[in-house]
């Protein structure tokens, strides 16, 4: 291939990225004090003070003078953690999940390949479950396209309010693929559907190397259209990784071997089964996304699905990024996107370290996720994305008490707040005698 | 997210498998002026006369020895928190709860020092056994929805449930001793539903909840007129979803006073006998529960004038996401709240869930109640409801760990009629319990015990008192459940 061609759209694409790191920035200085600070990135630290300026992580620690000016929040009692980052989920992509003009998660795409596709070209700012998401203590999630073969390209989005260009932190984070659903890759079995994923992977490197010839019209025909080889170019030179979502065990050893074989950086997602070839997994360094608050056997594909697979991975030494994976359909997902505070719980009662499930819901996705240093911990220099809980955050009674995106504080009431609100007493005022 | 990253969409739930063959119950639902007045399994002369329980329960508890379990924090459902407090279980009863009990001699003792004990959770909205695990294409496990009419009165979901749904034992782990099993919404009526102890059992008979009332599914709103909107008959409005519900009352008003005329007589040829009619008869005489699916405030009050035009009672309605707003109305009409502590978006009718919705009806003085819909949801009710409480609580409406509680066993029990047998602790009633790890509203606490009857079912700490279904042995690697 054409090295210099190859640069380009490497620069190209980091240039992409660069576009959307102009973000908010408060202006206040804020030192929240006293509280029980959990870093993420080092021990916690009781007494412990947060500096917050200029949309950014000042300072953190024990023993930090209060700068002049600054908004003095008391924490004492309180536990003080980086934002939650939910690591797969549709919000501002799915509103109303029957009504499909507000379903901007799935592609088309060209014989179930949709690799060119970019999620957050479809991400709606106005989305009214960003704000409850964003009051339940999550500031940063990843989004997903879904469906078909190969789903198309997964964005870092953090909760500020204003634009969608604002919101996606990073993009794309990943490339999404499923492996062990063949109906949905036009694929009679299994067989067919790994074969039809390395007829692509091949064409992508053919028409790496051939590009010339293809713009001429003197190559073959791909598995694939123009566009969507050109978004597999990076997943295939190992820089962007392939997220696939798989359950079933020898699945999961497929995909393994199929990242050998084309040297891809693989990550795992939904991973029922994972449990049952840990080994392997750690042993590649591969990352997964699962749940804990899932042991149905759904599926002949899940039938070792149980609720400690995230702590039997940890435990084996692969990193975990913790996921929603309770059942329900999926429909009301963005609804809930704080219930990964549960998700989060729950991976503690079935087995794994408390700080372990901090960690996954934290400074694990923003590392795999490429944002490690900007979010995902609390330490000098990152982004100031911050809450204040009353308590354990992964326990029911406890509140949020602040939520900072990036430095900002949000205090208005979201919808359902309103609605709460309206009907506290009845009937409602204004409206009924 | 939910399933968002799963490749194979499960989502199903549980049924129950039953055990061995007892004494016939009594005859379930039958009042004064029943048409259902042969009880058992008739001789073929009765074919021609309504059949009140041609499918009768076969349960019966399991053994059981005499147990205490002593020093843990007792939630009753019945009254005030009992802290160090001991429970005595005999014969399938609860014999006494308080500061002490006195334990025979022969008694089992637990240790409950930091560790809690609840009555056994009860869900009032399951599809599991009739929606099985695994599913999947080909599977053909999901018998929840007759969606051929909207209106099939005729049908009766304990024919669909498949007693080794592995969904079964998964919402005992969660403690969940007794569910009612419902048809799904895609009909205005969609049929009986079964009230099931989760407990192993070869036949779904051996499941059934003696003497238990049968139930009636009906669905509002978007469900059927989706289901149906190309159907020439429809309904494909709302306005013909009421349509549809009273053209079927007014049908079996007229059943009901033919039958009941012939019975007091019991002269000349009987009247025909219509499936769907004698279910709907028996609503209209008191003798079956209406569970209604219905999503917005304004259509509730629709369906209670409904109920009100031919004479019945709705006992609960399900999901009512806008149940806040008419919190007052469900007071007033003696109607439980079916609800979920946090589901909405999913479509337009659940676009105004709120998380208080639970607390701002149980303030209200309606009964409410968490539901699952889900056998995932289902296995961790007490989650729920700690969602539910937390919510009322940050909205200001203080609900407290005595009130919660209520949410997942009394209030269940009496949407089911139930009330006087299971749901609370109190002397008196079957010893359906759970001994949790710690305090049930806890994300971290789990039930390590579970008894139904007073033998227990479910003992985390116990591999061979961990039910695994036929299902499950080979296909599914047993978990390690401590």
């Amino acid at each position: 291939m054409n090295a210099t061609y190859l640069n380009a759209i490497t620069r190209g694409a980091a240039a992409a990225a660069l576009l959307f790191t102009a973000g908010s920035a408060g202006a206040q200085t804020i030192a929240i004090t006293g509280g029980k600070v959990f870093p993420v990135s080092g021990p916690a630290i009781e007494n412990g003070t947060v500096v917050i300026r200029d949309g950014k992580i000042a300072a953190v620690g024990s023993g930090i003078a209060v700068p002049a000016g600054a908004r003095v929040i008391d924490a004492t009692g309180k536990w003080v953690t980086p934002g939650l980052i939910n690591s797969a989920s549709q919000l501002g992509l799915s509103e109303i999940g029957s009504v499909q003009p507000t379903n901007d998660a799935s592609a088309r795409g060209r014989d179930q390949i949709a690799a060119a596709f970019t999620v957050w070209d479809g991400l709606n700012p106005q989305s009214q479950l960003l704000a409850p998401a964003r009051d339940e203590g999550i500031t940063s999630v990843v989004v997903f396209p879904q469906g078909g073969l190969i789903w198309g390209q997964a964005a870092f989005i953090t909760l500020v309010d204003g634009s969608a260009t604002a919101m996606v932190t990073r993009a794309p984070v990943a490339m999404a693929a499923q492996i062990g659903s063949p109906g949905q890759a036009n694929s009679a079995s299994r067989g067919e559907q790994l074969l039809r994923m390395r007829e692509l992977f091949e064409d992508v490197r053919f028409f790496r190397e051939n590009r010339r010839a293809f713009d001429r019209a003197e190559t073959r025909e791909f598995a694939a259209s123009r566009k969507d080889l050109e978004a597999l170019i990076p997943v295939l030179e190992g820089r962007l990784p392939l997220l696939v979502a798989v359950d079933k065990s020898s699945d999961i050893e497929s995909a393994l071997r199929l990242a050998r074989e084309y040297g891809l950086k693989l990550m795992l997602a939904g991973a029922a089964e994972a449990w049952m070839v840990a080994d392997q997994i750690a042993a590649a360094k591969v990352p997964v996304l699962t749940g804990a608050m899932n042991n149905i056997p759904g599926s002949f594909s899940s039938l070792g699905r149980r609720q400690d697979n995230a702590a039997l991975l940890r435990r084996a030494g692969v990193e975990v990024l913790l996921i929603g994976n309770a059942g329900g359909g999926g429909a009301d997902e963005p609804f809930n996107v704080r219930n990964i505070k549960q998700e989060a719980g729950n991976a503690v009662a079935y087995g794994m370290s408390w700080n372990d499930a901090l960690r996954a819901v934290t400074l694990a996705p923003a590392q795999i996720f490429g944002v490690g240093e900007r979010t995902g911990a609390l330490q000098a220099g990152r982004d100031a994305d911050v809450v204040v809980w009353s308590g354990d955050p992964f326990e029911f009674t406890t509140r949020v008490e602040h939520v900072f995106v990036r430095g900002v504080e949000h205090t208005g009431r979201n919808r359902q707040e309103l609605l709460t609100e309206r009907y506290k007493t009845l009937p409602p005022a204004r409206w009924e005698p | 997210m939910r399933h968002l990253l799963l490749t194979a969409v499960a989502a199903l739930t549980l049924a129950c498998a039953g055990r061995t063959p007892g004494p016939a119950p009594a005859p379930s639902g039958t009042g004064a002026r029943s048409s259902a007045d042969s009880g058992q399994r008739g001789p073929a002369t009765t074919l021609s006369t309504p059949n009140a329980n041609p499918f009768p329960s076969t349960y019966v508890p399991f053994p059981s020895r005499p147990t205490v379990i002593r020093n843990a924090t007792i939630l009753t459902a019945a009254g005030p928190t009992i802290r160090n407090g001991s429970i005595l279980l005999r014969d399938g009863k609860i014999v006494e709860v308080g500061a002490t009990v006195n334990a025979p001699a022969d008694a089992v003792v637990i240790d409950g020092t930091g560790k809690y004990v609840t009555p056994g959770l009860i869900d009032t909205h399951s599809h599991i056994g009739a929606g099985g695990a695994p599913g999947g294409q080909g599977t053909l496990l999901n018998d929840v929805n007759e969606a051929t009419a909207p209106v099939t009165a005729h049908v009766w979901i304990e024919h669909s449930i498949w007693p080794q749904d592995p969904q079964l034992p998964r919402v005992l782990e969660g403690g969940v001793t007794t569910i009612q099993v419902l048809p799904g919404s895609a009909n205005l009526i969609g049929g009986r539903s079964a009230v099931i102890k989760v407990v192993p059992s070869r036949t779904v008979q051996g499941m059934k909840f003696p003497g238990a009332k049968y139930g009636l599914k009906m669905a509002c709103g978007e469900n059927p007129k989706r289901v149906y909107a190309t159907d020439v008959n429809g309904p494909s409005t709302r306005m013909a979803n009421v349509a549809g519900y009273r053209a079927a009352w007014i049908g079996a008003e007229r059943y009901r006073r033919q039958w009941d005329n012939w019975l007091a007589k019991r002269t000349g040829d009987a009247p025909n006998r219509d499936l769907a009619n004698e279910t709907l008869a028996e609503v209209l005489r008191g003798n079956i529960l209406v569970h209604n699916h219905c999503y917005r405030a304004d259509e509730m009050a629709q369906m209670i004038d409904i109920a009100r035009e031919f004479g019945y009672k709705i006992r609960s309605f399900h999901h009512g996401v806008e149940a806040y707003k008419i919190a007052d109305l469900l007071a007033r009409e003696g109607i439980s709240g079916s609800l979920w502590a946090d589901w909405g978006a999913f479509k337009v009718e659940a676009m105004d869930a709120i998380k208080a919705n639970i607390a701002l009806v149980d303030r209200a003085g309606a009964r409410a109640i968490v539901h699952s819909d889900d056998a995932s949801g289902s296995q961790r009710l007490n989650q729920e409801a700690a969602k539910a409480m937390a919510a009322g609580n940050q909205a200001g409406i203080p609900v407290t760990e005595d009130q919660a509680i209520k949410w997942v066993t009394i209030n269940a029990a009496w949407a089911l009629g139930l009330e006087d047998r299971i749901g609370s602790l109190e002397a008196g009633k079957n010893a359906d319990v759970v001994l949790w790890t710690g305090n049930p509203f806890s994300v971290y606490s789990r039930p390590e015990k579970v008894w139904i009857d007073g033998a227990v079912l479910f003992d985390r700490l116990d591999p061979n008192q961990q039910w695994r279904t036929d299902f499950e042995l080979g296909y599914v690697p047993r978990r390690e459940l401590r």
